[in-house]
């Protein structure tokens, strides 16, 4: 599904984000990126949802190079392919919890009414259809990213990206909602891309790879056990009870 | 969606939804108002050339009056003999004092020069009325009581009636035309003896349609009454042929009125008028409005130059502190933009979001901008102080100038007639009426959607030229 070859991103000549990033992701693949703050892990994800292009290398989704795709041409994969959820949830403020989810269906030019229904079911899904006419300001943190998760899953998307969706959850809420994903990434036979620093979260994906200071970390990728192999994958796939001792060192030392 | 998501969000941002509306608002308001102003100053203009000029008329042609000139104004009073002391006495004299006058021979031949198209002539007369009783002095000397004299007898009261002699042939040119009447009928009969009155006149004497009013000793009937231009001073029209018979001035008149078959003819028939009669005082309309000085005259300069710039600047700023705080409410929404492209949503949908959002403030600050508009102009009519327009005050007719001429003193040396001692000036008093225009609404409705595009517009685009990355990597 994705093809990253040398991929790179440079903000300026000071801040380079990106650097030589090889990887491949395959469809229907639970891949978490995990990795400490600043180290580029939001902006591979912002590349892989076509939100940035990169500044060198080559990055493909389904065999197009996102990097010389028109800006309207990623609009529109964005649009239909690309479901995203943010740490902060970015809900519009102003419009319920039924209507932010109608937004993600605005592009594709679907009606009002199936809009609506699809919303609705999209709600229903997620165990908020007794929010479905509540402001955002009027739901808590977890009804809030369960709102954004309908919101992503509502089109259909083929890919979710999920940036530190439960960094601003309780722990318990922190477990409904990646239990969430979990389910419907298997019922739904989605590719999920999971940003996280959270060990315990990434521990949930099939595979887990490490970015730090803007390289992908080839020595500590990780894979659950029992998960099937990545369709592609040229990493080194160090040993479980080693990267598990690197986590619970990094753990203790604050990440 | 869009309007879901417009409504709300104007909901949202209320205040600042207000600040912007009120802004544009006040600019419009004020344009309006400034606009309605000029319009006023603009039709109280016309109501002093209309006054002292006449209808659709593109010249007038006059006489600078000299010695002897309008009639004889003496009132042929022989020294009262000592039978006729304490007999009442009634004295009516009709003239054109003060003014010169032309020969209707002069009107005939203007007719028919090349590009007049109509020509009308006037008479204007000044009907003076003295009454009185004649003293019983013991002396034996003639004389009238004075007022509150000697044995109690009645003052000598002096009354007058200004008369205009009116072409009847032709209603639509002339110092009032047939829709200037405001009941009852336009002159019809050259002979007759009708007048149409004017209705301050006919309210001051009660008089109606079908009243009698006498002139000079002869009854006439009122067949109309005329809404006359404000500052004019013109009691009744007569039929010119009958007012002539009456002031002994057969065959003369006061006032040609031309009107030209084309605009482009009016300085060429200028000259030919000044070639028939050399003598002749020639004016046009331009000359007219720009003889026309006073506070009428000092507020169009205002009203034009200053009002105008003013409620320009401040519709700019309007538009300005819209678009800056479209600009500012656009910078606190970029992460949402931000999403909304991560969504699919493209440029131009969020740019229209936006620009209809500005667009929504723009028309309700135009209507309040309209309603303000309105109440500014009423303010104005209210408040306005009495405009005075004084007209051939600097400039001295002047024979066979064609292009600057002055105007005929009217009423001058009469008592309670006329204004000025100087007979070559004219004041008139005018009460500015600012009405709002069709074309100024039209005007507040396209600024009200063009304030909105532009703030719109900036807000948008700098929405639209941020990438989503970008976007949501921004820190409200």
């Amino acid at each position: 599904m994705y093809e990253l070859s040398k991929v790179g991103k440079r903000f300026s000549s000071k801040v380079i984000a990106l650097r030589d990033v090889d990887l491949s992701i395959g469809a229907g693949e639970f891949l978490a990126v995990q990795g400490s703050t600043g180290g580029g892990k939001t902006t591979l994800l912002q590349l892989l949802g076509a939100l940035d292009r990169p500044t060198s290398g080559t990055l493909t989704f389904d065999g197009r190079d996102l990097g010389r795709l028109r800006e309207g041409q990623l609009t529109r994969l964005r649009g239909s392919s690309f479901g995203f959820i943010f740490q902060t949830f970015n809900l519009l403020p102003t419009l319920t919890a039924l209507e932010n989810v109608e937004t993600a269906l605005v592009p594709l030019r679907v009606r009002g009414s199936e809009r609506r229904e699809r919303s609705l079911q999209a709600l229903v899904e997620v165990g908020l259809e007794e929010r479905i006419n509540h402001l955002p300001s009027e739901l808590s943190g977890g009804q809030q990213q369960r709102v954004a998760i309908a919101r992503a899953l509502v089109k259909y998307p083929r890919v979710i990206l999920a940036d530190e969706p439960t960094g601003n959850l309780d722990e318990d809420t922190r477990d409904e909602i990646i239990d969430l994903l979990e389910t419907l990434w298997r019922d739904r036979g989605l590719t999920c891309i999971l940003v996280t620093h959270d060990s315990a979260i990434a521990r949930r994906a099939q595979r887990t790879v490490w970015i730090s200071h803007g390289r992908l970390s080839a020595r500590r990728e990780r894979r659950r056990r029992g998960s099937k192999p990545a369709p592609t994958d040229d990493a080194e796939v160090p040993r479980e009870q080693e990267l598990e001792q690197e986590l619970e060192q990094e753990r203790t030392s604050g990440d | 969606m869009l309007f879901i998501y417009l409504t709300r969000e104007l909901r949202r941002r209320y205040r600042q939804a207000l600040v912007v509306s009120l802004g544009l608002a006040v600019g419009i308001g004020l344009v309006l108002t400034v606009t309605a102003a000029i319009s006023g100053v603009g039709q109280a203009q016309t109501q002093v050339l209309h006054a002292l000029y006449g209808v659709g008329t593109d010249l007038t042609v006059s006489k600078t009056a000299t010695a002897g000139s309008g009639g004889p104004t003496h009132f042929g009073f022989a020294p009262p003999s000592g039978s006729q002391a304490g007999k009442a006495f009634s004295r009516d004299v009709l003239s054109a004092a003060g003014q010169g006058t032309l020969s209707q021979k002069t009107a005939n031949s203007i007719r028919k020069l090349s590009g007049v198209a109509q020509v009308a002539s006037a008479l204007e007369l000044t009907d003076v009325n003295i009454q009185g009783h004649f003293s019983s002095n013991p002396s034996g000397r003639g004389g009238f009581v004075k007022g509150g004299g000697s044995g109690g007898a009645s003052p000598v009261s002096i009354n007058t009636t200004s008369v205009t002699g009116i072409d009847v042939s032709n209603s639509n040119l002339g110092p009032i035309t047939a829709s200037d009447i405001t009941s009852g009928h336009f002159l019809t009969s050259a002979t007759a003896a009708d007048a149409v009155v004017s209705t301050s006149y006919a309210k001051q004497q009660s008089l109606k349609a079908g009243s009698t009013v006498t002139v000079a000793g002869t009854s006439f009937t009122v067949v109309g009454l005329v809404d006359e231009p404000s500052g004019s001073s013109v009691d009744l029209f007569i039929p010119l042929g009958v007012a002539q018979k009456l002031s002994s001035l057969t065959g003369d008149v006061t006032q040609i009125y031309v009107r030209a078959a084309d605009a482009t003819e009016i300085s060429k028939v200028q000259s030919e008028i000044a070639k028939l009669d050399s003598s002749a005082t020639i004016t046009t309309s331009a000359d007219l409005a720009n003889e026309v000085t006073g506070s009428l005259s000092n507020a169009s300069t205002l009203a034009t130059k200053l009002g105008l710039w003013l409620s320009v600047a401040v519709l700019i700023a309007a538009f300005g502190i819209a678009s800056l705080l479209s600009i500012a409410a656009v910078s606190r929404r970029v992460r949402e933009f931000g999403t909304l492209k991560a969504l699919g949503w493209t440029t131009r949908r969020i740019v229209a979001q936006v620009m209809s959002e500005s667009i929504v403030q723009g028309i309700a600050g135009g209507i309040v901008g309209i309603a303000i508009g309105f109440g500014g102009a009423a303010l104005v009519t209210r408040l306005a102080p009495t405009l005075t327009a004084i007209t051939g005050a600097s400039n001295a007719p002047t024979a066979g100038t064609p292009s600057r001429g002055g105007f005929p003193g009217r009423g001058g040396g009469f008592p309670g007639r006329g204004g000025p001692a100087d007979p070559g000036t004219h004041t008139l008093y005018l009460h500015l009426i600012a009405h709002v225009q069709t074309e100024a609404l039209i005007l507040a409705v396209v600024l009200a959607i063009a304030g909105g595009l532009i703030a719109g517009m900036f807000g948008g685009w700098r929405a639209a030229s941020l990438r989503p990355a970008a976007a949501l990597r921004r820190v409200e």
